[in-house]
């Protein structure tokens, strides 16, 4: 892709600076929104857009900030910056190398639900990034984009970082919310919804990095012009975050509808020579395995495609390719382990599931495990599917449910071997591949 | 009514209020839905998943908003594939709930597997068990073997203290969140948490000490596993060997409901033993409550201590005797003295036993004395609350006003449901002269200096009568203005001169604001023990000026009541009196020098009646077998009236109940009988269904009635000529010391309980740093206190920046003979001889 | 007396004018971060201080300070090494290096050196997936990453600490 929506630093060198982001129309949206257009009009160009959420879910952007009432105040905005799926890394290289374009979209965004206050909230592993992202909200404060009275309108804006402190379910937006209130981070009943009852039990939208990385451009160029790129219901780019066994990790972007293969082969340089791809994981751990066959290499990579044909979701769009040295019993029990780890702890299923799940995983790649442990761990997450509180839980049974089905000899190869080492062995690559 | 919604559940039609959730509507129906985390009391959850149902919801036509009919007229209910949480879904017209089938109760048993796969295997050593939803639900929906490996079960901590009184297994716990939600959202109280995550999610505590909450003991009746007990029953008993005997605690005027559990016990010499004390449900009094204090002080009731024998002085020294021997000595005594008799009588003692008192000392011309350092019952005889008030139904129609008052400690269940109250809209007035847990819930805050009680609530009625600047028009006009207003004063910093003035007051502005004689309008006491109110009613009073009465008294008769050990000056007053009778529990120092000492059983040992401080009269039952040789308060009255002329009934306590009745107005058409029904309640909470609303005890015993008030009976009420007490001198070298209530105090019941020892207050002097600053003292020191009653009494400096800075506080019953407030003179350490 | 209040004063006015001044509880998160700076952990002290501060209960205080990764509730080394072995590090040698920074280091994962100054601990995904194998340095109040790493890249940093680093009389880095 020569020329960048999102990832303009490419193009444009030292664009994380505030004289060069002006100099190439940086804050001329926002000063045009503010000065001569009414919030509802933001707020109809994005819906129109068909703009999607960038962060997993999918859901139309422009329809989520529709559904603040007008009354109840105040309205705050949210950006989720809590980027923790393993294999996403897509929202940290925005915010350290065009961080202007995203403020620029949560400005826009505080303005089209008018938000006077709005916060982004960034895990606590950004603490680098978040020190920078706050010198830089203190320079546009200087330069008179945020605060009072701007450009001589009625409307105030202050934006305000908040560090998470390494938990993935603060990624999930109600628990980011209980997170931001000073309260565990375990997700809220829902309803009411965020946009109903979020902060502070006030309206509250909350978005993704990638997806206000985006408004500016909509609102410089309008909806028509963002459905040039994409597909019909996923129109727009992506940014497809490419890691696993490939040869050029790193982030891509990609306008939806790319099929796999270009992104893997094409631009991700394929798999390790003397290697072949075994399977992709779409979503990050939170994927179900797709065997990397030549129907899915060629599925094109939307929202719609994947779940129709793959039948998994696209989510964050972060990739992570296996090849055919992994086990997939071992693959399994990293993810198992992550959920583990991650889980809040708030619902049983998912509670005591994972923590169940891992501990078989656990013994079968330590080969101390027999046929029957594979079929519990298959009926097990069965056991947790369809009861839990949040996506977490339906999502940790993915990775392990599609393995079970589709690479059943793996695990039946860790069974026979029957190693009695304690510890989990290293998976393949002793160096990292160049 | 609101709006009201019909569904059905299991085929069956359900018709409740709009907004109830599936549970509590099942519930209601009859249909139980098994459930861990949800409570009936509690905010839904959704976080143990058991209560997963089928739900099928009626599809509507896009175009026109209207349910999608069948063939038959039904509308068509489409349920969806995923179960849903019954507790956090409301109910919605038309809709289907499927509670019994084959996929609900798949999901049961894989929720119940998940959670035992990490729950040990304690049953046969855990106190829950017999009492244990989870076990119980096991048996009924859960997997009869476990497919998780045995030896990779998580081990935690299985007998941690979350403060010395709660006990916490950590194994057992399954996350339910009750007892953390209870705490924030009923009692306010954040003093435990979940913290970690995860499988590793747990209980903690950070305060100091533990679980520093005086409703700590609830969350044990509330975790539907064994996971909380209380340092009191834990390990004690099981539960199957236990019978449940109900009761009224009698510690503080709210008459908490209670049911004792007892079981006969080989280690007691076969006697019957109380292992426990749990809440019995009534809803307009207690809810399914009971505060620490009423749960665990107890222990005095079984003491070895107790008196056995009534005891007579030969040649200077007390020696047992037989009951004939003290009667007959009692009733010479009588004969001979006339009308220079006096009863003294405490709120400790039940109606029945005050009525007798009451007619064996005025038939001889006597006076019957409440002692006690609170005056005013008469008023809110008077002006009581009337039959109807619950405050529950309570709005912002209504106003409440505390004064004089730490309602937290002086009548914690009542400080529950005011706090409720307020969130439910009623306009809270707190008037202290220091912040109290109640100001954070008030609507209005009043702050005085002690002694200005009286002079607040004239500054209330309608057109200021002494208008005070600590009470703004607005707040007054609050009170004034509500449809209903129930006033609640207590003795903060004051005794029986400022209380009587108090009260007085409290009576004028009610019937001057037109809050009288209608439910939810009146006056109430909160007063220091279980049936002060009773002892007004049955016609006690205190005396303003016990000296001058002891110098007229040539017989005193004491019952349920230690003056010669709260207060060396009295005792030295009260040891002139030529023949003293005493009647009590246990050989107090007021016995050590009477003349007679006669032993009486407890009220677990009997029956009787309480008045509790909101006026409703309460049976209490027996729950122990009486000891040999004892007898009840009125059963000893009986037993010398006889000899001297009078017929008292001396056994049935029913009786002599009904005699009540026909004597007092307040009290007519009450009969054991009436006091013996029971309200249908509502969340239905018992035995039947452990899950659903804990272990306390529902009521079969009855939920008590409320007392008409006496100006109901046409008797016409003046507005008395308030008479404002004098403001207090403090002469120079002199300090203001007020007395206060606190719960664990170091009265003589506490002696016998061990738990709380952490928590009682002793002789602690608490004062601004300010203040303590002025006199040269610090926080730490020991001061002594001349109360020119003997030796000056020790007591611990300690400082707090949120007094007030014009007085020290000093509790009560922590063995300084402080009564009322005074200007003390402090003696320091140094220069004590 | 307020150590925290005492030291950080200003910072602490600082945050709370993020958050609306009925919402002082927001501030448990960054407090403790602050309370975290010198001794890498946040001890009971400090909880309690935090308490004070923003009048939110200790046991509140305590069970944020239980639920995140990033705060400590028991001491560990002024440096935590925390590599990363989730799923797409794992896929490009994390393990392999978890194990070779174990060995140099002579602790078990989870374990401490001798001179206190490095703790060596697992984590989970750090959104570096593309600079596999790589690890992320938790001390001195800061979070810094160091990726593409090799045991020598590793090595260098380590030493390079250990050579500047001093300790003051209370224990502390300065």
């Amino acid at each position: 892709m020569t020329d960048y929506l999102l990832l303009r630093h490419r193009n444009i060198e030292h664009l994380d600076q505030l004289d060069v982001y002006l100099q190439n129309g940086g804050f001329s949206a926002f000063k045009s929104a503010i000065t001569n257009m009414q919030p509802s009009d933001i707020l109809k160009v994005v819906k129109e857009s068909g703009l999607r959420g960038r962060g997993g879910a999918g859901f139309p952007t422009g329809v989520k900030w529709g559904f603040l009432p007008n009354n109840l105040w105040p309205h705050y905005v949210v950006a989720n910056a809590d980027e923790s799926e393993p294999g996403t890394f897509k929202d940290r290289e925005i915010l350290e190398k065009n961080p202007f374009q995203f403020i620029e979209g949560l400005m826009l965004a505080s303005f089209a639900v008018q938000a006077k206050t709005a916060y982004v909230y960034l895990r606590g592993e950004f603490w680098q990034i978040a020190n920078i992202l706050q010198n830089k909200l203190a320079e546009l404060e200087q330069a008179g984009f945020l605060g009072d009275h701007l450009f001589g309108t009625e409307y105030s804006l202050n934006i305000y970082t908040h560090l998470g402190a390494g938990a993935y379910i603060c990624g999930e937006e109600t628990a980011l919310l209980e997170s931001l209130e000073g309260k565990l981070g375990q997700p809220r009943l829902r309803p009411p919804f965020p946009a109903v009852a979020g902060l502070y039990s006030r309206p509250t939208v909350i978005n993704n990095v990638e997806t206000l990385t985006n408004v500016p451009l909509i609102v410089q160029h309008g909806a028509q012009w963002f459905y040039g790129f994409g597909t019909e219901k996923s129109p727009g780019v992506k940014i497809f975050s490419l890691s696993g066994c490939i040869n050029n990790p790193g982030n891509y972007e990609l306008p939806l509808g790319t099929p796999f293969r270009e992104l893997i082969f094409g631009l991700g340089g394929g798999v390790p020579k003397g290697h072949k791809i075994k399977a992709i994981m779409p979503a990050g751990a939170s994927s179900s395995l797709v065997v990397a066959d030549k129907k899915a290499l060629d599925t094109p990579m939307d929202y719609e495609s994947c779940m129709q044909i793959l039948g998994t979701p696209l989510g964050s769009a972060s990739v992570i390719v296996i090849d055919d040295s992994i086990n997939m019993a071992n693959l399994v029990n990293k993810t198992t382990h992550f959920f583990k780890h991650e889980s809040c702890g708030k619902c049983t299923p998912c509670r005591e599931g994972t923590y169940w799940m891992a501990k078989i995983t656990d013994r079968i790649v330590r080969g101390a495990a027999t046929d029957d442990d594979v079929n519990l761990l298959q009926a097990v997450t069965s056991q947790i599917e369809g009861k839990c509180l949040c996506a977490l839980g339906e999502f940790s049974i993915m990775a392990v449910q599609s393995a079970i089905l589709k690479y059943r000899p793996d695990f039946d190869k860790l069974l026979a071997e029957r190693i009695s080492e304690l510890e989990t062995p290293a998976l393949k690559f002793e160096q990292p591949v160049v | 009514m609101g709006k009201m919604v019909t569904l059905t559940i299991d085929n069956q039609p359900v018709t409740v209020p709009d907004g109830m959730n599936v549970v509590d509507a099942a519930k209601s129906a009859g249909i139980n839905i098994p459930v861990f985390c949800h409570h009936p009391k509690l905010k839904p959850a959704g976080m143990c998943r058991v209560c997963l149902v089928e739900i099928g919801r009626p599809e509507i036509d896009s175009a026109t908003k209207q349910f999608i009919l069948k063939d038959d007229g039904s509308p068509k209910v489409r349920f969806f594939p995923k179960l849903e949480t019954a507790c956090t879904t409301p109910v919605s017209e038309g809709m289907a709930v499927i509670t019994e089938s084959e996929k609900v109760a798949k999901a049961r048993r894989e929720i119940l597997e998940l959670l035992l796969t990490s729950h040990p295997l304690d049953c046969p050593v855990c106190d829950k068990g017999g009492e244990c939803p989870l076990q119980n639900l096991t048996m009924q929906y859960g997997p009869p073997q476990s497919r998780f490996l045995f030896d990779e079960k998580i081990k935690l901590a299985k007998n941690y203290p979350l403060g010395e009184l709660i006990f916490l297994d950590r194994e057992r716990c399954i996350q339910c969140g009750r007892c953390v939600r209870f705490q924030n959202e009923i009692v306010n109280d954040p003093v435990i948490a979940l913290s970690q995550r995860g499988r590793s999610l747990q209980i903690i505590t950070n305060s100091e000490p533990g679980f520093d909450s005086i409703f700590s003991g609830n969350t044990t009746d509330i975790c539907p596993v064994g996971a909380l007990t209380t340092a009191d029953f834990r390990f004690g008993a099981r539960p199957w060997e236990l019978k449940p005997a109900p009761s009224i605690c009698n510690h503080c005027p709210v008459g908490c409901n209670i049911t004792f559990n007892i079981r006969r016990e080989a280690m007691n010499g076969g006697k019957w033993t109380i292992k426990r004390v749990m809440p019995r449900q009534n809803e307009p009094v207690n809810e399914i409550w009971t505060c620490d204090k009423g749960r665990l002080v107890y222990q005095y009731l079984e003491s070895d201590q107790r008196l056995t024998s009534p005891l007579i002085r030969k040649n200077g020294k007390l020696e047992e005797a037989s009951w004939q021997e003290a009667i007959d000595l009692i009733t010479e005594k009588i004969i001979v003295v006339g009308y220079d008799i006096a009863a003294l009588a405490s709120g400790r003692l039940s109606n029945e036993d005050l009525y007798n008192l009451k007619e064996l000392v005025h038939s001889r011309g006597g006076q019957t004395i409440l002692y006690t350092h609170m005056a005013g019952g008469d008023q809110s005889a008077r002006m009581g609350v009337g039959e109807g008030t619950d405050f529950s139904t309570l709005g912002p129609e209504t106003a409440i006003l505390v004064i004089a008052c730490d309602l937290h400690q002086e009548a914690p269940i009542w400080w529950l449901r005011l706090k409720n109250a307020a969130r439910n809209g009623v306009k809270l007035i707190v008037a202290n002269p220091r912040p109290t847990r109640l100001d954070e819930f008030a609507t209005h805050i009043v702050r005085y200096q002690y002694g200005q009680e009286a002079a607040v609530l004239s500054a209330f009625e309608p057109g200021g009568k002494g208008f005070l600047a600590e009470v703004n028009e607005l707040t007054a006009r609050e009170f004034a203005d509500a449809t209903n207003a129930i006033l609640f004063f207590g003795s903060e910093g004051i005794g029986l001169l400022h209380s009587e003035a108090l009260a007085q007051a409290g009576s004028n502005l009610l019937y001057k604001t037109g809050h009288w004689g209608k439910p939810n309008n009146g006056l109430i006491g909160i007063w220091p023990h279980g049936n002060t109110q009773g002892a007004w009613d049955m016609g006690f009073k205190p005396c303003m000026d016990m000296p001058d009465l002891i110098c007229k008294t040539r017989m005193m008769y004491i019952a349920g009541a230690d003056p010669c050990g709260d207060d060396p000056k009295l005792a030295e007053e009260i040891k002139s009196i030529d023949f003293i009778v005493v009647q009590d529990l246990f050989l107090t120092t007021t016995a050590e020098i009477a003349d007679v000492v006669l032993p009486v059983l407890p009220y677990t040992e009997r029956e009787g009646t309480y008045t509790s401080g909101d006026r409703r009269v309460q049976r209490f039952y027996p729950v122990l077998p009486p000891r040999k040789n004892i007898y009840a308060d009125f059963s000893i009255a009986a037993k010398i009236g006889r000899p001297v002329g009078l017929e008292l009934e001396e056994n049935a306590a029913a009786l002599v109940f009904s005699r009540i009745a026909s004597t007092y107005p307040g009290y007519d058409r009450l009969t054991y009988q009436t006091l013996a029904e029971v309200q249908e309640q509502w969340p239905i909470i018992g035995r039947g269904d452990l899950y659903y609303g804990g272990t306390s005890y529902d009521n079969h015993q009855g939920t008590g009635c409320r007392l008409k008030n006496e100006i109901i009976f046409g008797e016409l009420f003046e507005p008395t000529e308030l008479h404002l007490p004098d403001p207090i001198q403090i002469p120079g070298g002199t300090l203001l010391v007020v007395p206060v209530t606190k719960l664990f105090d170091n009265g003589n019941l506490m002696q016998f309980n061990s738990l709380l020892e952490k928590r009682k207050w002793g002789a602690e002097l608490l004062m601004h740093p300010d203040l303590a600053e002025n006199y040269g003292l610090q926080a730490g020191e020991v001061v002594f206190l001349d109360l020119e009653k003997g030796e000056p009494y020790p007591a611990v400096i300690k400082t707090d920046g949120d007094l007030p800075s014009g007085a020290a506080l000093l509790p009560r019953s922590c063995g300084i003979p402080l009564s009322g407030p005074r200007a003390v003179k402090l003696v320091k350490m140094a220069e004590k001889d | 007396m307020n150590q925290l209040a005492e030291n950080y004063w200003e910072e602490i006015q600082e945050i709370l004018k993020r958050y609306p001044p009925d919402q002082k509880r927001s501030a448990v998160m960054p407090l403790l971060f602050l309370a975290q700076r010198k001794k890498n952990f946040v001890n009971d002290q400090s909880i309690r201080e935090i308490s004070d501060i923003l009048q939110v209960s200790p046991t509140d205080v305590a069970s944020i300070a239980g639920f995140y990764s990033l705060f400590h509730q028991e001491p560990g080394g002024h440096y935590r090494i925390q590599v990363c072995t989730d799923l797409p590090c794992a896929l490009r040698g994390a393990d392999g290096f978890l194990k070779a920074l174990s060995e140099y280091l002579s602790i078990e994962v989870g374990g401490t050196t001798s001179d206190g100054l490095f703790s060596l601990e697992e984590v989970k995904c750090l959104a570096a997936c593309d600079h596999a194998p790589m690890f992320q340095l938790q001390g001195k109040g800061t979070i810094r990453y160091h990726q593409e790493q090799t045991i020598e890249t590793a090595k260098t940093i380590i030493e390079g600490i250990r050579q500047s680093a001093s300790l003051n009389m209370e224990g502390e880095l300065s």
